[in-house]
């Protein structure tokens, strides 16, 4: 059954409130999600002020400047800090996005910071995607051939890739999956935004010679029908793209299977 | 406490191999209700105030009486259909099997119910 509330050990309490810089002028107050699951209390949001004439535009740039200058405890995944790795998901001012291309001066007051929504927390800002991961493992994101293969290459057209445009650039950061309700409500059996953005992009593939089993694949009430296109995966993405459309696809082509 | 690896707890049982065809249901019925519901509107709309007299010989006629036969049965079908997903979304379990039955009670209930009530007036 669905619940509303969260439970006991998962309540949010205010935590410490970090000393501001000594001479600093330009503060920015940041309000950041902590939870360490070795000293047995319950999450709470620890305040800090982070110098900004001496910090970079971006969210992680703050993030690591309290890293590195203020709390050292504070941990968070990050890499390639430029939007490709996906490493930096987490909900920053109520929208699951990167925290590496999303600007300091696009929060207006406090920045509050969070990691993505309904996911187990390893520690702090760092989600559990172990599930999510094996979801999009399940979908068989690779090329599925049965014919032998050629001696040179896989040929395709150039309109057949550019059926891949805004599907292959998603970077698995989760930021859609855990943005959505029904990936919420039923992510143990719904495989979410993401692992279905990248079903699509396979499904269309016109080297896959395996489109007709990943179709029987996903048709399942819960695996593909939890999407309700409520659209939060096309909003949030930090890439721009529009996981609810690619469902929208799978959905058509399997009905044409059928009628 | 059970050692599954995380792909075995992602594939479950597999797939259903079904979904298809209730999908396609609930976009028929959409449609279905599209038209119906503006006809039903104005025929039962029209007939609304009148003495019972004047209702029966209205719903005697076959327009009226047919376009509220097939609102009943269309529109409790996809309320069915769309109350069935709202259900499997928030109910899990034993619960869900159980509220999904006594949906199916109800819709298919209040689709008789509709059906014969305009049978009665009509014959």
């Amino acid at each position: 059954m669905v619940e509303f509330a969260l439970p006991k050990n998962s309540r949010i309490t205010t935590g410490k409130t970090w000393p501001k810089p000594d001479g600093a002028k330009n503060l920015r107050k940041f309000q950041i999600y902590r939870w360490n699951p070795d000293d047995g209390k319950t999450p709470s949001v620890d305040t800090y002020f982070v110098d900004m004439d001496n910090c970079g535009p971006m969210i992680l740039d703050a993030l690591i400047k309290i890293k590195n200058e203020i709390d050292p405890t504070l941990t968070f995944r990050r890499s390639c800090r430029e939007g490709i790795c996906g490493s930096c998901a987490m909900n920053i001012d109520g929208i699951n996005t990167l925290a590496c291309i999303y600007g300091i001066d696009e929060v207006k007051d406090t920045v509050k910071i969070y990691p993505l929504p309904h996911m187990p927390v390893v520690k702090d800002l760092i989600p559990d995607l172990t599930h999510f991961y094996a979801q999009h493992a399940s979908i068989m994101p690779w090329l599925e051939t049965k014919t032998n293969r050629p001696a040179k290459e896989w040929k395709q057209s150039i309109e057949d890739r550019k059926k891949l445009d805004g599907l292959y650039e998603c970077v698995m950061c989760a930021s859609c999956s855990t943005s959505c309700p029904s990936y919420w409500w039923n992510g143990d059996k719904y495989l979410g935004p993401a692992a279905l953005l990248h079903a699509y992009r396979w499904i269309i593939d016109s080297r896959d010679e395996a489109t007709g089993e990943r179709l029987d694949d996903l048709e399942d009430p819960f695996k593909l029908y939890r999407c309700h296109t409520i659209m939060n995966c096309a909003k949030t993405c930090p890439k721009g793209l529009n996981p609810a459309k690619a469902i929208a696809e799978i959905k058509k082509m399997i009905a044409e299977r059928v009628v | 406490m059970r050692y599954l690896t995380d792909r075995k707890r992602a594939t479950g049982m597999g797939s259903a191999k079904t979904g298809a065809h209730h999908f396609w249901a609930m976009k028929v019925s959409s449609v279905g209700l599209l038209i119906l519901m503006p006809l039903f509107v104005c025929t039962f709309g029209s007939a609304l105030g009148d003495d019972y007299a004047t209702i029966s010989a209205y719903y005697q006629r076959p327009f009226p009486a047919i376009i509220a036969i097939l609102t009943f049965i269309v529109g409790f079908k996809h309320f069915n259909d769309g109350a069935q997903v709202l259900i499997e979304d928030y109910v899990h379990g034993t619960a869900q099997k159980i509220t999904l039955i006594l949906l199916s009670c109800l819709s298919y209930a209040a689709m008789a119910a509709g059906v014969f009530a305009v049978a009665k007036i009509a014959l």
